[in-house]
């Protein structure tokens, strides 16, 4: 983009506010690209600030002048004012009053966390229909991307459908070991917040009545790499034939929550799987998993004798 | 993610491989830093996943349980300890009747015996039973890996590739013929094999 071009779309954030012509903008930004050497993104925020403080605007409240349209995949840098073409692939239960929807956007790129809160009083946005989202601001957490829709973000529904690529990646090798909080834990019940507890404690709410979950954090080891994966509450019990009430069970029995990680490990520990699903930080989420068996000694035969 | 510490892959190589892997070293010298076994082919190994038949296990412990294991390959024999300290895999090798295919992960050890020879052993962190077909897998995958070893042994750069070529003066070939050797034994149980595989779904 060029620097008119920047300047051009400052200019129509702020016409309604403030009498600036788009010459006076470029000549900021020309100053500080080409002067001060900054990049153009770091200029034209810059400069965008400058003019909130002017009209004491808030960030929120600027218009959609022209965003790039990503895809978002490449969402990489926190607080970026973007666009998307997307299809809303999931919708999921918000865990907080505050937020009005949460769920899952995508592109042909993959997938990426959205929030829309209560207070920017946006339309609903319905699963699996597709949209044009006009300034919604990126955001980070712990290394992993969402999109927040705010009060400026403009929705259109777009009548071709965008369809959602697969992000997905499969990890296999032998399950090495399974990590500590695995098997029957407990999770902090208070709102928005999820953190498994420590002698029933939560480190951010102190002692609560936790509720009862099942989650496998396990390694995979293929003898040259190792990738941790997760496996949830559905996944624990498709891979260990153990459901929740019945590890709950074993656990009163026992008078001893341990026993059930102990049972899970017994059963997995030392065999091969391939896992698929989403990752999420360096954690690859199990959303399909199959045990592998024998393997085609013929091929490495082969191979033995080529070398 | 590079403050989280790495954790160590466990290599795959045959008891036969493993028990040359006399030699250990660490790469840094705070007292933490981890041990690698110099495995023959090539390559430092501080984890290890094995999986065969447990053919013996005994209690050799004087004053308290120590446990000693004979896991069988189809090239050799890994030996495994275990003691208080192990307190998991050492009830493991007490309640599991041999012979039975077992899956251990664990760490190389060493020791010197009074006649000068050292023996390799495997320190267990797990110990369980698994069926024919993992066993099967794992023979097809450590003949892979070593294989892979091998092949890489003389390129370029390869530091433990050039460390196993220093410390040992050990064939190549021998290591190959053991892992052909490993490989046929599988083909040659083909169909005659009716070991109890437990089928996952």
């Amino acid at each position: 983009m060029s620097v008119t071009q920047h300047a051009k779309e400052i200019h129509e954030q702020f016409s309604d506010q403030l009498d600036v012509s788009v010459e006076e903008i470029e000549e900021r930004l020309d100053t500080l690209i080409n002067e001060y050497r900054i990049p153009a993104d770091e200029a034209r925020r810059s400069v965008v600030s400058n003019y909130l403080d002017e009209t004491d605007m808030d960030r929120d409240d600027l218009g959609g002048g022209g965003n790039e349209t990503v895809e978002v995949a490449t969402i990489a840098e926190d607080e970026q004012w973007v666009d998307l073409r997307v299809t809303v692939a999931d919708l999921w239960e918000p865990r907080s009053e505050s937020i009005s929807q949460v769920g899952l956007l995508g592109d042909g790129s993959g997938t990426i966390k959205f929030v829309a809160f209560e207070t920017s009083e946006l339309p609903e946005l319905t699963e699996g229909e597709s949209y044009a989202l006009g300034n919604v601001v990126t955001d980070e957490y712990n290394g992993n991307y969402s999109v927040k829709l705010n009060r400026t973000t403009s929705i259109t529904e777009l009548d071709e459908e965008i369809e959602v690529g697969n992000d997905d990646v499969s990890v296999e090798g032998a399950l090495v070991d399974m990590q500590s909080g695995s098997g029957l834990i407990k999770r902090c019940p208070e709102e928005d917040c999820t953190r498994v507890l420590q002698n029933g404690r939560c480190s951010e709410h102190g002692e609560v009545e936790g509720e009862f979950d099942l989650r496998i954090k396990g390694v995979l080891d293929d003898g040259e790499e190792v990738h941790e994966v997760i496996f949830d509450k559905e996944a624990t019990e498709r891979l260990t034939g153990t459901g929740l009430e019945e590890a709950k069970q074993m656990a009163m029995d026992a008078l001893d929550t341990t026993v059930v990680a102990d049972e899970m490990a017994a059963e997995i520990v030392g065999r091969y799987y391939r896992v698929t699903g989403p990752t999420f930080g360096r954690y690859v989420l199990a959303n399909e998993m199959e045990q592998l068996g024998g393997a085609d000694a013929e091929a490495t035969l082969i191979r033995a004798r080529s070398m | 993610m590079s403050s989280i510490p790495t954790r160590e892959v466990a290599r795959r190589a045959f008891a036969h491989e493993y028990n040359d892997a006399s030699y250990t070293f660490k790469e840094s010298d705070d007292e933490r830093a981890p041990v690698y076994a110099l495995l023959p082919t090539g390559e430092r190994a501080n984890r290890v996943f094995i999986v065969g038949t447990l053919t013996e296990t005994e209690d050799i412990g004087e004053d308290s349980e120590y446990w000693r294991g004979r896991i069988v390959d189809p090239t050799g024999t890994f030996f495994t300890y275990a003691g208080q300290y192990q307190p998991e895999a050492a009830s493991a090798l007490r309640d599991i009747e041999p012979p039975a295919y077992v899956a251990v992960v664990g760490k190389p050890r060493t020791f010197e015996t009074d006649d000068g020879d050292v023996n390799v052993s495997v320190r267990p962190e797990s110990i369980n039973v698994v069926d024919a077909e993992t066993r099967d897998r794992w023979v097809v995958e450590t003949a892979d890996r070593t294989l892979d070893r091998i092949e890489r042994f003389d390129a370029e750069g390869n530091e433990y590739g050039s460390m196993a070529d220093e410390q040992y003066d050990l064939p190549l070939a021998e290591y190959k013929q053991a892992a052909v050797e490993a490989l046929q034994s599988l083909e040659a149980e083909d169909g005659e094999s009716d070991e109890p595989a437990k089928v996952e779904t």
